[in-house]
């Protein structure tokens, strides 16, 4: 069994989750990860009690990437869009569950990137220290 | 001829001390030389062999020790002017190439493109010969068009020669490209380009180590390149430009050693090389490139070509073995540079090279600095294997046998 490339990792790659478009979303936050060109976007549904009620992501990246989002998107739903701000990134390394070398973990954040963002709404203000690795290095 | 048949090659991998190292417990497959080449001991001994005896600041000292330094970074102006046609003070040492085409687009750009005036890129440029010019454009009101790639990754001449007929300021094309290892025929683009009364810049970045490059034969009035791809150090470039046009153009970076005079309120500039290098020299990256210089011409271009030509040949042969690859850029080894970057259905990028590296194969992943490209291409990123001296067929081969692996992981 491939530590990184588990199952369930791939299960996620190959058949994404939430994946698609949304008609007319309350929250939506797209971005990129300029070093590679992968692209992640999501969009909200928020329900009268200001939760989750339904999200998509879409866009491309690698395995890594595109698990994150996958797996996070079953995670959120139903959550406070207050919460969202609340996410770490524990929260994404727990759902991977495998260890992230410092050139993949901008990968692995970029969903977390686009879910904070979108619930801070326009006025983003997530900083990039939350994925930036001690040494500064990126892929 | 293959790579045993020839002597001057044969050994050559011995040279590079950091193809004794292991990853992830094999031996370094290093396929990513486009991006930056490992360094020849015959390039390390010298940067350390300067530091070690000869370093002091140019160009002013009379004590022996500053006079031999000036004596050895200059040597090294020399030898590389000389091996690529070009002269003396029409070569300018830069940070890298980036640097250069800021320097033209700057010194240049500022005084000859004005409002409504056209220039001319290709669809495969790096970023770096793409950014300096839109910033150039977005502050004069001038525009920006880019000549066309086909599906075979060639330039579209007869769209070239359309932008031509509206009379551009500058064309700006790569020499070889970065990812579709496309040989583009840069004398005959400079030769229209000029009749449309044009300048020309060409990026020769991957095609200094690659192919034999005569700058003067490509006609280039801007020719740049830089040393960290050519075996030398990183933080040197050169610009050779046409010395009418240096002479013409204002200084780019400003301060100690670009002057001829300074008084209070104004000064008189240096004569060239030295009008474009303001502040001390990169000293001993610039003698290191000397010896890369001296170290690639001993293993002379067309020995390096051929080799290089027979390891893409070879690639390009396996790797339609692997199901659901395809590669971009010219089928014919023969028009392409030592490169080759390629999409497998189902795996990113990413994926690909993280899966090789655990054999020791490095290569490299993403968009290569060449985003619009990308778009052309309709991709979002490409793997790229890109090949050198010391590489050889097995490295080739465990480049294909690692994506099969990938496929196996992705159970493909």
């Amino acid at each position: 069994m491939d530590d990184l490339y588990r199952e369930q990792i791939l299960d996620h790659y190959k058949r994404p989750h939430n994946w698609g478009e949304l008609e007319g979303p309350d929250l939506e936050f797209h971005d990129t990860n300029p070093l590679c060109g992968d692209e992640l976007t999501v969009q909200i549904r928020v329900d009268d009690q200001g939760r989750v009620h339904e999200l998509r992501f879409s866009g491309h990246g690698c395995a890594i990437s595109q698990a994150s989002a996958s797996m996070a998107s079953d995670e959120v739903k139903g959550m406070p869009v207050a919460d969202l701000l609340k996410l770490d990134r524990q929260f994404i390394l727990d759902l991977l569950g495998i260890d992230i070398s410092a050139t993949r973990m901008k990968c692995a954040m970029l969903s977390l990137k686009v879910l904070k963002s979108a619930g801070l709404g326009a006025a983003a203000s997530w900083s990039d220290a939350e994925t930036a690795q001690p040494n500064g290095y990126t892929p | 001829m293959s790579v045993s048949a020839d002597s001057r090659l044969a050994a050559v991998a011995a040279q590079f001390p950091v193809l004794a190292r292991l990853e992830s417990g094999h031996p370094l497959c290093y396929l990513d030389s486009a991006a930056t080449a490992q360094k020849p001991r015959a390039v390390i001994d010298a940067v350390s062999d300067f530091s070690a005896h000869h370093n002091a600041s140019i160009h002013r000292g009379v004590y022996p020790l500053a006079v031999e330094a000036t004596e050895l970074f200059e040597g090294a102006r020399e030898r590389i002017a000389s091996w690529l046609g070009s002269s003396v003070a029409e070569t300018v040492f830069t940070k890298n190439a980036t640097e250069a085409v800021n320097l033209v687009a700057y010194s240049w750009g500022r005084r000859n493109v004005a409002a409504g005036d056209l220039v001319v890129l290709t669809q495969m440029e790096h970023h770096s010969n793409i950014v300096p010019w839109q910033l150039l454009c977005a502050e004069v009101g001038a525009r920006l068009e880019y000549v066309p790639v086909d599906d075979e990754g060639v330039l579209d001449l007869d769209a070239l020669d359309a932008l031509l007929a509206q009379r551009p300021k500058l064309v700006g094309v790569v020499h070889v490209s970065n990812v579709l290892g496309t040989i583009n025929p840069v004398a005959e683009i400079s030769a229209r380009a000029h009749a449309a009364g044009a300048v020309v810049l060409v990026d020769g970045s991957q095609a200094v180590p690659q192919v034999a490059v005569d700058v003067a034969a490509t006609g280039a009035d801007f020719y740049v390149w830089t040393g960290h791809k050519l075996y030398g150090p990183t933080g040197i470039g050169v610009l050779h430009g046409r010395r009418e046009l240096l002479e013409a153009m204002p200084p780019f970076l400003a301060g100690g050693h670009m002057i001829a005079s300074v008084d209070w309120q104004e000064s008189r500039f240096n004569e060239l090389p030295f009008k474009f290098e303001a502040g001390t020299s990169p000293i001993a990256e610039a003698v290191g490139l000397g010896a890369a210089v001296d170290w690639f011409r001993a293993l002379g271009i067309e020995a390096v070509r051929e080799h290089e030509t027979e390891l893409v040949a070879h690639a390009l042969g396996r790797l339609v073995e692997v199901p659901g690859l395809t590669v971009y850029g010219p089928p014919e080894a023969s028009r392409r540079g030592a490169l080759v970057a390629f999409a497998l259905d189902g795996v990113h990028p990413h994926d690909v090279s993280e899966i090789l590296a655990r054999d020791g194969v490095c290569v490299r992943a993403g968009h290569h600095c060449c985003q619009p490209l990308m778009r052309r291409l309709g991709v979002a990123a490409t793997t790229r294997a890109s090949f050198a001296v010391h590489n050889s067929r097995e490295d080739v081969d465990r480049l294909v046998d690692g994506l099969h692996t990938v496929r196996e992981v992705f159970e493909l």
